[in-house]
């Protein structure tokens, strides 16, 4: 190492040095801060070209002026060090500095591990099948260039080197992952940002919140129902519920908690997991209405189940859904005010029609007015609402009178708290698609929806969808339909019956083994493993023997191997092996300077009643092996001469 | 205590490394004769994987592990792969060109590959010398160089030979150690600047006055295998002729006589060592016949190779 740390890299070592970094940079471009993405590109280009034209390395008062004013700018930029954000754009800083100053095979080991470090913080921003599969690449590159470091040789070999440590690394891989024991982290405090790049619902609804949200293909969670699954209309996973409206905004009330919900659940039961992605809140997404008695959350008093921790990992819950259940029947008037609050001013209009609403008298007929008003006033369902400003329940509803379902369902919740009755806006997602590959319900981002809930005064809270008033395909799973037609549709959007949706179907299938099995892979999987190998009370103790025998086995098979004497690949010389080795046997090894025919000349005194047919065999071999004329019918009779000779 | 930690140095060899003075030959490096320890940048990997690992614990990203644990088997498989590069080479050394105490004393290493694979990226090192770098062929033997210091005349072992390798990754070096039972003799250091050669002649009879005929051809003789290939008639040879010597008369002062008892009575052992090699390799550069006189032995006159190399052995095994 000593020796070695004191040559210069080669073209090649920084060429393989340059691609290393470069595949573990360009995933993080997207979320580095731009001055610093573009700095970044601008440098490695200039690095290649300079390994291109083989020109001087820059002084190395330059790299260290880029380095202090990179480091200055992602000061600038955080205002801190501390955490993800700023960490990954120092790491990415260091890694392309190092690069460029890079002069020894020490300089490549340091710019290695540097990049280890870039990609392992790559999957705090996912950690899908793509980023695995471009992990891997980064293995790969990562120790084809430690090999190039040690020998200098063409990227083909390199990389077949590289490939064989890690199809060797493999098992390792999975014996360490199936039995390292798994610790639930954090074992310190994280960072707030360290998963920011994920995004979902939010506690609170603006015109213009949800549809952006929609636009977004991202999986929200899963659900894997036990029997069939409810029909599309009663697929209401709750979110946010909102209370109190602002003018603009649509807020939550206070958090009530309960240890068992105020509902008698009834109907019939739909038990179901679900596997939540991330989303760093403690909302649980439950369908309506959870069973109770559930150890892992908390209910509240609008009917959604909260977990203790915000959801940092994508986790399995398995709940229980009764659509049918009647709520809040019983409900003291004090509790219902807060459900009738209005601005003090603004949109006049439609408080004008809910005062004529509320000349009907009886709240069921309220409703039905309000409703058959929706049905009947030509409201548009779009993706692309004009924007409104000031009163925006009068401009959606008598103005533009287009909206994506946070407009309709505002603007139905205001309508009828004009008119008297107790209402709210209820947030979450509508729907999701069976996918036909695992029949497990898949629900995106595109499936955020806002409904509303009215109350009526002895059958309690009824969900009133008004964006199915007005585009009624939309609650059956149907957006590209609901949609407006002049609507752009997205691209590998819910198109019908095409190859690409069912491509889709597959991808997302496999996306979901991956979630269970390899992303979801815990403590307690692991413990279930155990048992299922066969261990009664399967404890950290048996992980460990298990881990040291499955490392202790993979290492002797590896020496085995190690062992093994391959046989020549050229099958003249595999031939001409064998010959020797029979010899050898009979007692005459062949010395290591003897050429084919002075060492048949010697076995054929050693065994004069066989010279003949020893000289025969060396001086086919060596017209097999050197000779001129390449041919392979000569390779036959030469291994049947050999397997006839039985020296004594 | 340097002389206490080189005792408790050379009873690990002899006890970790199974190290016996003067091993047959070949000497082959099989598993219990092969070491693997990390090498620092195989440190600085490990405490990588290990950050990288309790980043993953802290974060829960399963790909972290998987990423992590990926990397630490093909860090085991080099290790593997390190130990495999060395295993069943066999090492013999040839030749060991003699030399002078001071200088460095090289050897003429053949290792052989049996196996039907390369073996890149080796190094072999003798004593505390310079490293060569070397690399196998497929079932190949290749003959190098090592070289190591010396600085005491005499005969002695070749000492500790390291073979080693960093192959694949730089993060494991698997060395082995042999003692191959191979002598080699390094000659006492020559005296810098020695007083010319003892001018008197020796009174052999028949001795021309050498004044005039510096060099004078006075015939042939038959070849003997240790005359210098430089008093070999070429000429005659090339006309397919015998190989004879042409024989020269003359000369300043024809036969010289080294002996140890016309040296000053001020110089050591040493010294008087040290100035008779100056002396002998001076004789033999000029080709001119000497013979060497030590207390207890003494080696008549004659010239060529074989006697020069004869006269420097037992310049370099005296004792006093």
């Amino acid at each position: 190492m000593d020796t070695a740390a004191r040559h210069t890299l080669l073209q090649g070592q920084q060429a393989w040095l340059w691609v290393s970094a470069a595949t573990t940079l360009a995933p993080h471009g997207p979320y580095l801060p731009p001055w610093l993405g573009v700095t970044l590109l601008v440098l490695m280009a200039a690095q290649a070209w300079r390994l291109w034209r083989l020109a001087l390395p820059p002084p190395r008062w330059f790299v260290a002026l880029l380095a202090v004013a990179a480091i200055a700018g992602v000061l600038a930029t955080y205002r801190h060090f501390f955490g993800k954000d700023p960490g990954v754009a120092l790491l990415a800083v260091l890694l392309v500095l190092k690069l460029i100053e890079a002069r020894n095979p020490r300089d490549g080991l340091a710019a290695v591990l540097l990049a280890l470090f870039l990609q392992t913080s790559q999957f705090l921003n996912g950690q899908s099948l793509a980023i695995g599969a471009l992990a891997l690449v980064g293995a790969l590159l990562a120790l084809g260039t430690l090999a190039n470091l040690q020998v200098v040789a063409p990227p083909r070999p390199t990389l077949r080197l590289a490939g064989a440590l890690m199809l060797q690394g493999l098992p390792f891989m999975l014996v360490l992952f199936l039995l390292f024991p798994r610790v639930e982290g954090p074992l310190w405090g994280m960072p707030a940002d360290a998963f920011s790049a994920r995004s979902g619902l939010s506690d609170r609804m603006s015109p213009g919140a949800i549809s952006e949200l929609v636009r977004s293909d991202a999986i929200a969670f899963r659900a894997e129902f036990r029997g069939p699954p409810p029909p599309p209309h009663q697929r209401y996973w709750r979110g946010p519920v909102l209370h109190r409206f602002d003018g603009e905004t649509w807020h939550p009330g206070p958090d009530q908690f309960l240890l068992q919900p105020n509902y008698q659940a009834e109907g019939p039961a739909f038990p179901y997991q679900l596997t939540l992605e991330p989303h760093q809140r403690t909302w649980l997404l439950a369908m309506d209405f959870p069973a109770d008695g559930l150890p892992f959350a908390r209910y509240t008093a609008d009917y959604r189940l909260v977990t203790r921790q915000p959801l940092r990992t994508r986790q399995r819950f398995d709940l229980v859904a009764f659509p049918e259940t009647s709520v809040g029947r019983e409900l003291p008037a004090d509790a219902l005010a807060e459900f009738l609050q209005l601005p003090e001013r603004g949109n006049p209009r439609t408080r004008a029609l809910g005062r004529e609403l509320r000349g009907r008298g009886n709240p069921e007929a309220i409703l039905a007015a309000a409703m058959a008003e929706f049905r009947r006033s030509g409201l548009v369902y779009t993706l692309r609402p004009p924007l409104l400003t000031g009163d925006t329940v009068d401009g959606f509803l008598f103005d533009t009178r287009r909206g994506f379902c946070e407009h309709f369902a505002s603007a139905f919740t205001f309508l009828l708290r004009t008119a008297g009755l107790p209402a709210r806006v209820v947030t979450g997602y509508q729907g999701g698609e069976i996918n036909p590959v695992n029949q497990i319900l898949e629900v995106r981002q595109s499936d955020a929806h806002a409904w509303s809930e009215a109350w009526l005064p002895g059958r309690g809270w009824i969900r009133v969808d008004p964006t199915a008033l007005a585009a009624p395909a939309r609650t059956e799973g149907n957006l590209a339909r609901a949609l407006d037609p002049s609507d752009p549709i997205p691209f590998m959007w819910r198109s019908d019956g095409s190859w690409l949706r069912h491509l889709r179907h597959q991808w997302d299938a496999l996306n979901n083994h991956w979630n269970q099995f390899v992303l979801g892979y815990t403590g307690e999987r692991q413990l279930a493993l155990l048992s299922r190998l066969g261990f009664d009370a399967p404890d950290w103790r048996n992980l460990a023997w298990l881990l040291v025998a499955g490392v202790g086995g993979l290492f002797g098979a590896l020496l085995l191997w190690a062992h093994h004497r391959s046989p020549p690949k050229d099958p003249a010389a595999r031939a001409w092996d064998l010959f020797c080795r029979r010899l050898a046997r009979a007692g005459l090894p062949r010395l290591p300077w003897e050429g084919p025919l002075a060492y048949a000349d010697r076995a054929a005194l050693r065994w004069p009643d066989l010279a003949a047919e020893i000289r025969a065999i060396a001086r086919d071999y060596t017209r097999l092996r050197y000779g001129a004329e390449v041919s392979t019918t000569g390779l036959k009779p030469l291994h049947r001469r050999i397997h006839r000779l039985k020296p004594k | 205590m340097t002389g206490v930690i080189r005792h408790l140095a050379a009873g690990v060899d002899r006890w970790l490394f199974r190290l016996r003075p003067g091993e047959p030959l070949p000497v082959e490096l099989v598993q219990r004769r092969i070491f693997v320890l990390p090498t620092a940048a195989g440190l600085a990997f490990a405490a990588t994987l290990l950050t990288l690992l309790i980043a993953s614990i802290n974060y829960s990203l399963s790909l972290g592990y998987a990423f992590t644990f990926l990397l630490a088997g093909a860090g085991a498989s080099s290790i593997v792969h390190a130990f495999r590069n060395l295993l069943g080479l066999r090492l013999r050394p040839t030749a060991a060109e003699p030399c002078f105490a001071g200088e460095p004393l090289r050897v003429t290493l053949a290792v052989e590959n049996p196996a039907h694979r390369p073996r890149p990226a080796l190094r072999a090192t003798l004593g505390g010398g310079i490293a060569t770098p070397f690399t196998i062929p497929p079932a190949e033997t290749v003959y190098l160089m090592v070289a190591r210091p010396t600085e005491r005349r005499g005969r002695f072992p070749l000492g500790r030979l390291t073979v080693e390798t960093t192959y694949p990754l730089g993060l494991i070096r698997a060395w082995s150690l042999a003692t191959p039972d191979f002598q080699a003799w390094v000659y006492p250091a020559p005296e810098a600047d020695p007083p010319p050669l003892p001018t008197l002649p020796s009174p052999g009879p028949g001795t021309p006055s050498g004044r005039f005929g510096h060099e004078d051809f006075s015939g042939f003789r038959a070849h003997r295998p240790t005359d210098s290939p430089r008093h070999v008639a070429w000429k005659i040879y090339a006309r397919e002729g015998p190989l004879v010597i042409k024989e020269f008369a003359g000369g300043e002062g024809g036969e010289l006589a080294l002996r140890w008892s016309d040296l000053p009575a001020a110089l050591d052992l040493e010294g008087r060592l040290a100035r008779l090699t100056a002396w002998v390799c001076e004789a033999d550069r000029l080709s001119r016949p000497f013979c060497l006189a030590l207390p207890g032995l003494e080696i008549p006159t004659d010239l060529g190779p074989a006697h020069t190399r004869r006269c420097l052995e037992a310049l370099a095994a005296f004792r006093a």
